[in-house]
């Protein structure tokens, strides 16, 4: 199927700025259609790797392939992608409709054409009608918006976008990533979406890669990273966790502060100690005896549809959601369905936190549980 | 507060500008008797103060675009060098400006004197040597502003322009240049002006022999002594001037906005 061609390969990219690693042996491949976000913390390389695929700053070492063709050395103004920028970059000295069609007039497209591109991707983008509005007089979310109107007029086969959305409220926002997503079905063009916005990247994307500190963390679909997740990282940066010390003392079974939870993972060996994850929400909430721990509700907040609750149980304060409120002050006990514990091996030093690829390779082909 | 905090630049103002150019104005349209006459103004259209006043305003002209021809390709260069090396290089350019205008200009004189080490060119005290002296001189006036202007300007936006698939030259034509706009402007006027009413650099590069309106005036207001002549052509040379700045305000206007 040609949807499963590869269009970019990021082969061993490594980039340093003054001795300070941002990028180590970075690999990445962009299938073509697809929808990729790349996720991370602020500073972790995210819009370095942007920067690198479109031509704006060179590896030190590595290779960017399009279709298979080495274009590391291409100037970006031959490459075929466009790019959003974080920070608009529109020009100030051009009206809204000479910002869109700056890109069209250099391809040398006609006039009309130029005209009706200008109308279709302002309509697009909730802002008809302000073909000559000067960039100063837009807020900064218009400004986004103005930005990623001009890159997609000109139908690149690939889009690069650095956070085209941070300066949105919620509701703009939310219809933005409507939009986007259906422009990328209706357009067929290739995304690589940057956010660290984890909300944003689980709702949009084919394939979402979590980095941190210039390394890839986790790679795989949403589903994937939220309900898998490989490491403490990914399973700390994605949603709200509670990520507890325990014991593997057999297959199957996970200790934690002295309390014994049904798991279903195996192949840790006896009595190793790993790091537990469990979503609030799988956190279940009954009365006193009934679950794993019995504890006390220490605190409440309604945060929309759920109640947040925190309760003391078994030495450890555990964040739990529901849709049931629990006053503060009530003996509860907590429970957790086997299948919704975590159990992920620990990071081998605390400045190991960020866990190279090598390693997260590694892991896998020592066949760890989540792979069966 | 603020008004009392402000009286001494207001004072300088007037002691410094205001006072004399009413006195000027008043010479200048008066004769010898003190009976008003517009004698003065009308004297610039006679056969010499035109003449001069052409000159002038050719070689000034001349030098402006010299200097701007230099100065957008050095600020230029100076906004893509490297942070260390363009401090450096922006005090390279500064530094005729710590010395004493006269003493550059007449560097220049010795230079390319007939017995000078520049002598064989054989252009002392023609219009071309007035026009290098006038570049030489007021260049940093024109480099600075732009480089200024320059160095403003947002990386981002010259990467978005590559990204949109701008050629080297389109970005320069389509970004770079308008976004330049104010500096060229301020650059223009600080060589424009100083080259259209000097008397110095004529005097010692044209050896009498290029005279510039800005000689006309100062022979009247010394051997001469007919103040008021060389305040009615003063007047002129004002108004000159003030067209000149309109003209170029209201092109960044048009090319810019309200940059400035
Ligand atoms: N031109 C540069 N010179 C020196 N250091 C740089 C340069 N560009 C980026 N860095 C450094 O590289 C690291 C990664 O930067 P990058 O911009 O890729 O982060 P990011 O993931 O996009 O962060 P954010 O979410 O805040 O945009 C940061 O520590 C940054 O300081
Ligand atoms: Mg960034």
């Amino acid at each position: 199927m040609a949807k499963e061609k590869t269009l970019i390969e990021m082969i061993d990219i490594s980039k340093s700025y003054d001795g300070e690693v941002v990028l180590d042996e970075f690999n990445l491949n962009i299938k073509e259609n697809e929808f990729i976000t790349l996720l991370g913390p602020s500073g972790c390389g995210k819009t370095t790797t942007l920067r690198i695929l479109g031509g704006f700053t060179k590896p030190d070492t590595g290779k960017v392939l399009f279709q298979g063709e080495d274009i590391t050395d291409m100037p970006a103004n031959k490459r075929p992608l466009n790019t959003v920028f974080q920070k608009y970059a529109l020009f100030p000295h051009m009206n809204i409709a000479d910002n869109i069609a700056f890109g069209l007039k250099i391809s040398g497209k006609s006039q009309e054409y130029i005209n009706d591109k200008i109308k279709y991707a302002l309509k697009l983008v909730n802002l008809s009608g302000y073909e000559k509005r000067s960039v100063t007089s837009l807020s900064g979310g218009q400004q986004q918006r103005i930005a990623i109107a001009r890159a997609i007029v000109n139908e690149p086969r690939v889009l690069l976008l650095d956070e085209p959305l941070g300066a949105l409220d919620l509701k703009l926002r939310q219809e933005m990533q409507y939009e986007l997503r259906r422009l990328k079905n209706e357009l067929g063009i290739t995304f690589l979406y940057v956010t660290h916005d984890q909300e944003e990247a689980l709702t949009m994307s084919d394939k979402v890669v979590v980095m941190n500190q210039g390394y890839i963390q986790q790679m795989g679909t949403p589903e994937q990273i939220y309900n898998e997740p490989e490491n403490a990282f990914v399973a700390d940066f994605i949603g709200d966790s509670n990520i507890v010390d325990g014991t593997m003392v057999e297959d199957y079974v996970v200790k934690i502060n002295g309390y014994k939870f049904p798991c279903i993972d195996s192949g840790f060996g006896k009595n190793k100690p790993v790091d537990v994850v469990i979503r609030p929400e799988d956190i279940e909430i009954g009365k006193p005896g009934q679950g794993i721990i019995d504890g006390v509700v220490t605190s409440n907040v309604f945060i929309g549809v759920h109640y947040e609750m925190c309760i003391e149980a078994g030495g450890i304060e555990w964040l739990a959601q529901n849709t049931r409120s629990f006053a503060v002050g009530q003996q509860v006990s907590i429970g957790v369905a086997p299948e919704n514990i975590q159990i992920m091996n620990k990071p081998q030093s605390e400045d190991e936190e960020a866990i190279s690829l090598e390693d997260v390779l590694g892991d896998e082909s020592e066949g760890t549980p989540e792979e069966l | 507060m603020k008004k009392f905090l402000s009286a001494p630049f207001i004072v300088f103002i007037l002691a410094g500008t205001l006072i004399p150019m009413c006195v000027i104005a008043y010479y200048g349209l008066t004769d010898r008797t003190g009976a008003f006459t517009i004698q003065n103004i009308l004297a610039v259209g006679t056969g010499d103060h035109a003449k001069a006043l052409g000159l002038s305003l050719l070689l000034s002209f001349a030098a402006t675009l010299i200097c701007l021809i230099l100065a957008f390709p050095l600020g230029l260069i100076l906004k893509d060098s490297k942070l260390g090396k363009k401090g450096f290089m922006v005090f390279l350019f500064i530094l005729p400006m710590w010395m004493n205008f006269v003493l550059r200009t007449m560097a220049w004189q010795v230079l390319l004197e007939k017995s000078g080490p520049l002598g064989f060119l054989g252009i002392i005290n023609t219009p071309t040597a007035v026009v290098l002296g006038m570049v030489y001189d007021y260049l940093p006036f024109m480099v600075l502003p732009i480089y200024n202007a320059m160095i403003k300007i947002d990386d981002s936006l010259i990467e978005a322009a590559y990204d949109l698939g701008a050629s080297k030259s389109t970005v320069l034509r389509k970004v770079i240049a308008p976004l330049t706009i104010p500096g060229i402007v301020s650059g223009v006027t600080m060589v424009f002006v100083p080259s259209l009413t000097t008397f110095a650099i004529s005097n010692m590069l044209g050896g009498g022999k290029v005279n510039l309106i800005g000689n006309i005036i100062e022979q009247e207001f010394t051997t001469s002594s007919n103040w008021n002549l060389g305040s009615g052509l003063s007047l002129v040379m004002m108004i000159f001037i003030v067209i000149s700045m309109a003209f170029i305000e209201k092109f960044d206007k048009n090319g810019e906005g309200s940059m400035i």
